[in-house]
């Protein structure tokens, strides 16, 4: 059995805030949750599956209650959590779920607001007690695989704030990034050291808001009025040391989930035309970038250096957004507005500065986790009908 | 940043369990320990009842070394308690450790850096650290 074209990414919505102190988190899921049924030109009532991870207040049936779901006809419910790609796991869910007809239209919403208030701690994994203790943080993990990185291949700053020129070009156009403002690599190698060797500029953004998107049947789909946009193939995996003995911080579990999806989807990075990465950090997006297999291990600064990531420029255009280091990180999770740009750029709905021409074939991967201890990646092929 | 001092941080008593129990009872000894599986014959860490390589309930407690070389690191700037240099040590037994380093100069810290274990008191059983040999 495979999910490819069982299911299709009918109604897309990104909540315009980066800074909500007026709203609960509760009322961002539900205003994302609107947004994205009314794209799809739906109901709530028609709603029978729904998708949400740890950023939902208290779980999946405390939002199922709230939103007002129809529980007469609510028959699908994942609360799956792998952190910030949650949401690129819970499309392929989704997807099975509708081939094996256990729902016909699902909902999956994120939502939160690290920047107004303090993110509740995750609970503890059996490492607690021999790891608590370091400090372990997204910016200091992501910069012991930076410095494994340069180390093993020789990638520079200059090749990672390339990452970050490029998005600070896409998101120049978008009116809702919260950094708008097109940098240079000087820019970046300037800024402060935050956690060596990530300066400030290496780092995505932290906003309050969130997305929310509908995923149904081919037959639904086709009933609406949108472009018709679904999903040929789709990866998951998850890695960490292992009991010390696998610790290599020079790749991520993207080398295990992206092949999954290619096979799946039938296609080879060579024939994607627009990459959503994950870019929680410019290293981030690197790394998968070798392991999603767009250029080889160890050579992803040459791959990202001169532009090459800038739509209408590079060869490989990505997070035409701004992505989490300009425009948007909603609860420090960024998977879900990887998926969101993905489908506008899929229906031709981006900005037409940075819209990639005859855009029919995208890829989604998001991580979860930290790469530096453990984490979860998720790849997923998107194809425009 | 070698003026960075990590003797006055306080840091968290673990709060143990059955499993590890025996890690903290030697760390109040002075004693780094190490799981070794003896089906398998592979060592890890941190200490398991199961093999995470074979699944064998034959774990067994080994003293380490204590002795190892930096794998990788990042100095954290911003902190509110100041810098700290994470990283993990890949051990002379094989197994990787996350750590901390400390009493060294963590500006001059390198990966393949010769380094050993040092213990710092907590409330509790005190925690391992490494430092620059």
């Amino acid at each position: 059995m495979t999910i490819k074209g069982q299911a299709y990414i009918a109604g897309i919505f990104e909540h315009p805030t980066r800074h909500a102190p007026d709203k609960s988190t509760a009322q961002l899921h539900a205003e994302v949750a609107k947004g994205a049924i009314e794209d799809a030109g739906l109901t709530i009532d028609d709603v029978d599956g729904y998708f949400c991870a740890g950023d939902a207040p208290g779980g999946a049936w405390p939002m199922v209650d709230y939103l007002g779901f129809n529980t007469k006809k609510l028959r699908h419910i994942d609360s799956t959590e792998t952190g910030g790609c949650s949401y690129i796991i819970h499309i392929g869910h989704a997807a099975e779920a509708i081939a094996a007809g256990k729902c016909s239209i699902a909902l999956v919403t994120l939502a939160g607001k690290p920047r107004t208030s303090v993110m509740p701690p995750r609970a503890a994994g059996a490492e607690v007690d021999f790891e608590a203790a370091y400090g372990a943080t997204t910016h200091n993990a992501y910069g012991m695989c930076a410095m494994r990185h340069m180390h093993d291949y020789g990638t520079t700053s200059e090749q990672l704030a390339w990452i970050k020129v490029a998005a600070s070009h896409h998101a120049q156009y978008n009116p809702h990034a919260m950094l708008k403002d097109v940098v240079t690599v000087e820019d970046v190698v300037n800024s402060p050291m935050i956690s060596d060797p990530l300066h400030r500029m290496d780092c995505c953004v932290v906003t309050d808001g969130g997305g929310a998107l509908i995923v149904t049947t081919p037959e639904i789909a086709r009933s609406l009025k949108k472009p018709l946009v679904r999903l040929i193939g789709h990866g998951e995996a998850m890695k960490g040391p292992r009991g010390g003995k696998d610790l290599d911080l020079t790749y991520s579990a993207g080398v295990w989930s992206g092949p999954r999806a290619f096979e799946e989807a039938g296609v080879t990075p060579k024939d994607i035309k627009y990459a959503s990465i994950y870019d929680s950090f410019t290293i981030t997006v690197l790394m998968q970038l070798e392991d999603l297999g767009f250029c080889k291990k160890g050579e992803g600064g040459k791959f990202v250096a001169d532009g090459n990531l800038i739509s209408g420029v590079g060869k490989l255009p990505f997070n035409t957004d701004g992505g989490g280091l300009c425009s948007n990180h909603p609860v420090n999770r960024g998977g879900m507005t990887k998926i969101l740009e993905a489908v506008r750029q899929l229906r031709g709905e981006a900005h037409p500065k940075v819209q990639v021409p005859n855009c029919d074939l995208a890829l989604v991967h998001g991580t979860g986790g930290l790469l530096g201890v453990r984490h979860a990646a998720s790849t997923a092929v998107l194809e425009r009908v | 940043m070698s003026e960075a001092k990590t003797q006055e941080k306080k840091y968290p008593a673990p709060q143990g369990n059955p499993e590890t129990q025996a890690f903290w009872d030697a760390a109040k000894q002075g004693k780094f320990m190490i799981k070794r599986c003896t089906a398998c014959g592979e060592a890890h860490y941190f200490p398991r009842s199961i093999c995470p390589f074979c699944f064998s309930d034959k774990t067994v407690w080994e003293e380490s070394s204590g002795e190892g070389e930096i794998y990788t690191f990042s100095l954290m700037r911003k902190s509110p308690t100041g810098p700290y240099a994470i990283g993990y040590v890949k051990l002379k037994e094989g197994p990787a450790v996350q750590t901390n380093f400390v009493d060294c100069d963590l500006g001059a810290l390198k990966i393949g850096q010769k380094v050993k274990v040092v213990f710092k008191p907590t409330d509790g059983a005190p925690l391992p650290f490494f430092t620059a040999v």
